[in-house]
């Protein structure tokens, strides 16, 4: 596996100006998230496209991702106190907020990075990692 | 023991650490890990500090891994010890893996997750610095970090597996609830690391006691059992390696005046030099007065001396010599005296053990007294009080100085002290000052009671105190008892007759009062 093509994928950055903001980081409010993994385990992968499915769903146009290999870069997990992969960092909105695991739980997940779930959903969608 | 003929012995790392490497035959197993167990408060946090402060001293870099206070606690708390721990940082000697909690950041754990970063980040000090030790402080603190405790378990293993991989010395702290339970709290650390060292600080009779125990090196030698040891301002931990002082021991027959004639010729011609010498007596029978002509007579004869007085003020101790006819004042503008006054139950027994030794080092005496033994007894249990009088006495006879102890006997009349029976074996020679009553009258009584490698006087003889100080008379020949405490006058008749029944003369000692000496 390709590391480097594999995290380009993520490093799109979809953000349409044109939509309204919510005063206070509201449901439309722009997601600045990090992702630190260690190199490419299964459990990175897994992660990944747990992210990946999770900000389809849940945040399209409205998120930028970085994908921090720790092996390549220590220095960014020292400076941001990283012990566990992967962890998942949302920097804005406010709060900062931690997500640890390979983000199979969704729901925590949401919770973590304090989405407001779309009520629309069905509940169903939310665990298709393996 | 795993060593075969075709591997060579476990190589170890000269920590550095004062003593340390005395009871671990050379120091800590190299390119191993060793765990440090203990309770709260037992001075894991302080070792693992000391043991990358001493490898800095030896040019040896580190790197301290801290999953319990932060960084900015550990650099502040340690400059006690004397250890500039940001200067080192920047000298590039020292760096911070700061793995402590960060109460600000709210973390949810959702699904599996490893501690790759923290094995990432720990590659990436190590190799930043080239770092030969590494500190982690401590395992527990990672337990209560994440709710996963079977993975915590397993990536444990993969870190520490991982320090041997990085070439480096490592020290990793664990909790242990109990100073005699379980190793430690989560009841894996000890298999993680290759060896284990317990440091203890236990309650017995009111008073703290800190050990150090090796419980195993994988495949080396170490000493065996529980070691006291101290942690002080700008020392950090010191080990009080007991056996390994004894063997030091040297033995010297060079005679030196004990500052009296006269004692000098029961003696058999003075003390030896680096001997140590008990004097035993109830209160007001000259015991300073012993010590203070100790001291005058090394300063006259040139030679350094350190008085550690615990019972007296320093003004007391000058007016007893000036009415003996001895300046202190003199000897000490002349830096031939030293005169340290304290309150023993100021610091520990292992604490004063370490102060003197640094004061002696410092000072330099070739005769040291300390006034007295006594009053250090109730500061520790029997045991502390044992080693610090075994620590002491190697101390000064390895340093080549000679040594005059006190003790105070409880009873006026004759009796012995814990001191005394503690004590007497540890130490070279005894001389045992009584009160004799006679005829409605309070003399006191001087005897050489044992006296290492020499010949000396048997007899109890009177002596006066007067300016000039010991006056020594003749033997109280008609009198029996004195040391039993009951003093019986014998007429002269009988002891005529006594002593025609035996050629030579004989002890005249009570079996029962002095017996292992």
């Amino acid at each position: 596996m390709q590391p480097l093509g594999l995290f380009a994928l993520h490093h799109c950055n979809v953000f349409a100006p044109g939509r309204p903001q919510y005063p206070g980081g509201g449901p439309l409010s722009k997601y600045i998230l990090t992702l630190y993994v260690t190199g490419t385990s299964p459990r990175t992968k897994i992660a990944i496209d747990n992210l990946n499915r999770i900000c389809s769903q849940e945040l399209e146009g409205r998120y930028e991702l970085e994908i921090v290999d720790v092996l390549e870069d220590p220095q960014r997990a020292e400076d941001e106190k990283i012990l566990a992969t992967p962890t998942l960092i949302k920097q804005l909105p406010p709060p900062l907020r931690r997500v640890i695991g390979d983000l199979s739980d969704k729901d925590k997940v949401l919770l973590g990075l304090e989405v407001r779930p779309a009520p629309s959903l069905p509940k169903s969608a939310q665990s298709e990692a393996s | 023991m795993t060593k075969k003929e075709n591997h060579p012995a476990v190589e170890k790392l000269r920590t550095g650490i004062s003593s340390l490497d005395i009871i671990a035959k050379g120091g800590l197993p190299k390119n191993r890990t060793t765990l440090i167990s203990g309770t709260a408060g037992s001075g894991k946090t302080v070792f693992a500090v000391h043991f990358l402060a001493a490898g800095i001293d030896q040019g040896e870099p580190g790197v301290f891994v801290t999953f319990e206070e932060s960084a900015e606690d550990v650099r502040r708390n340690m400059r006690s010890f004397g250890w500039d721990l940001p200067a080192w940082e920047e000298q590039g000697k020292l760096t911070f893996v700061d793995a402590s909690p960060d109460p600000h950041i709210d973390t949810v754990e959702a699904g599996g997750f490893d501690l790759g970063a923290l094995l990432a980040r720990v590659q990436n000090a190590v190799n930043k610095v080239k770092a030969k030790r590494v500190s982690v402080d401590s395992l527990g603190a990672v337990f209560s970090q994440f709710s996963d405790q079977t993975m915590v378990r397993g990536e444990l293993f993969r870190i520490a597996s991982g320090l041997k991989g990085m070439g480096v010395t490592a020290v990793l702290t664990a909790e242990r609830t109990d100073d005699h339970g379980p190793i430690a709290r989560f009841g894996v650390e000890e298999f993680i690391a290759d060896n284990v060292i317990i440091l203890r600080n236990a309650l017995e009779d009111e008073t703290r006691r800190r050990t150090i125990e090796i419980l195993k090196f994988r495949g080396c030698d170490h000493q065996k059992g529980e070691f006291p040891f101290t942690i002080v301002p700008h020392g950090g931990v010191i080990v009080i390696p007991l056996s390994a002082m004894q063997l030091s021991m040297k033995s010297s027959n060079v005679r030196i005046s004990s500052g009296n004639k006269d004692l000098d010729d029961m003696c058999g011609g003075g003390f030896f030099r680096d001997s140590v010498t008990l004097v035993s007596g109830a209160t007001g029978t000259g015991k300073t007065l012993t010590v203070t002509q100790f001291l005058q007579g090394g300063a006259a004869n040139g030679e350094k001396c350190l008085l550690l007085a615990f019972e007296e003020s320093r003004d007391q101790l000058v007016r007893n010599a000036t009415g003996w006819g001895f300046d202190f004042e003199k000897m000490e503008r002349d830096g031939m005296l030293k005169v340290i006054c304290d309150y023993p139950d100021l610091s520990g027994l292992e604490d004063w053990l370490v102060t003197i030794q640094r004061i002696i080092n410092e000072f330099g005496p070739q005769r040291v007294a300390l006034d007295s033994l006594s009053a250090l007894e109730n500061v520790g249990t029997l045991k502390a009080f044992r080693e610090f009088v075994i620590g002491l006495t190697s101390f000064i006879k390895h340093k080549e100085i000679t040594g005059m102890f006190t003790a105070t006997t409880g009873s006026l009349m004759g009796g012995d002290s814990i001191t005394e029976s503690n004590i007497s074996t540890l130490t070279d020679s005894i001389i045992l000052l009584r009160y004799v009553e006679m005829f409605g009258e309070m003399k006191r009584g001087l005897t050489v009671l044992k006296m290492r490698g020499s010949a000396h006087d048997k007899a109890i003889r009177e002596f006066t105190i007067g300016r000039g100080g010991m006056q020594m008379g003749r033997p109280f020949r008609n009198v029996t008892g004195i040391i039993g405490g009951a003093p019986m006058h014998v007429s002269p008749g009988d002891v005529e007759r006594v002593w025609s029944q035996y050629d030579k003369a004989v002890d005249r000692r009570r079996p029962e009062t002095i017996s292992g000496s």
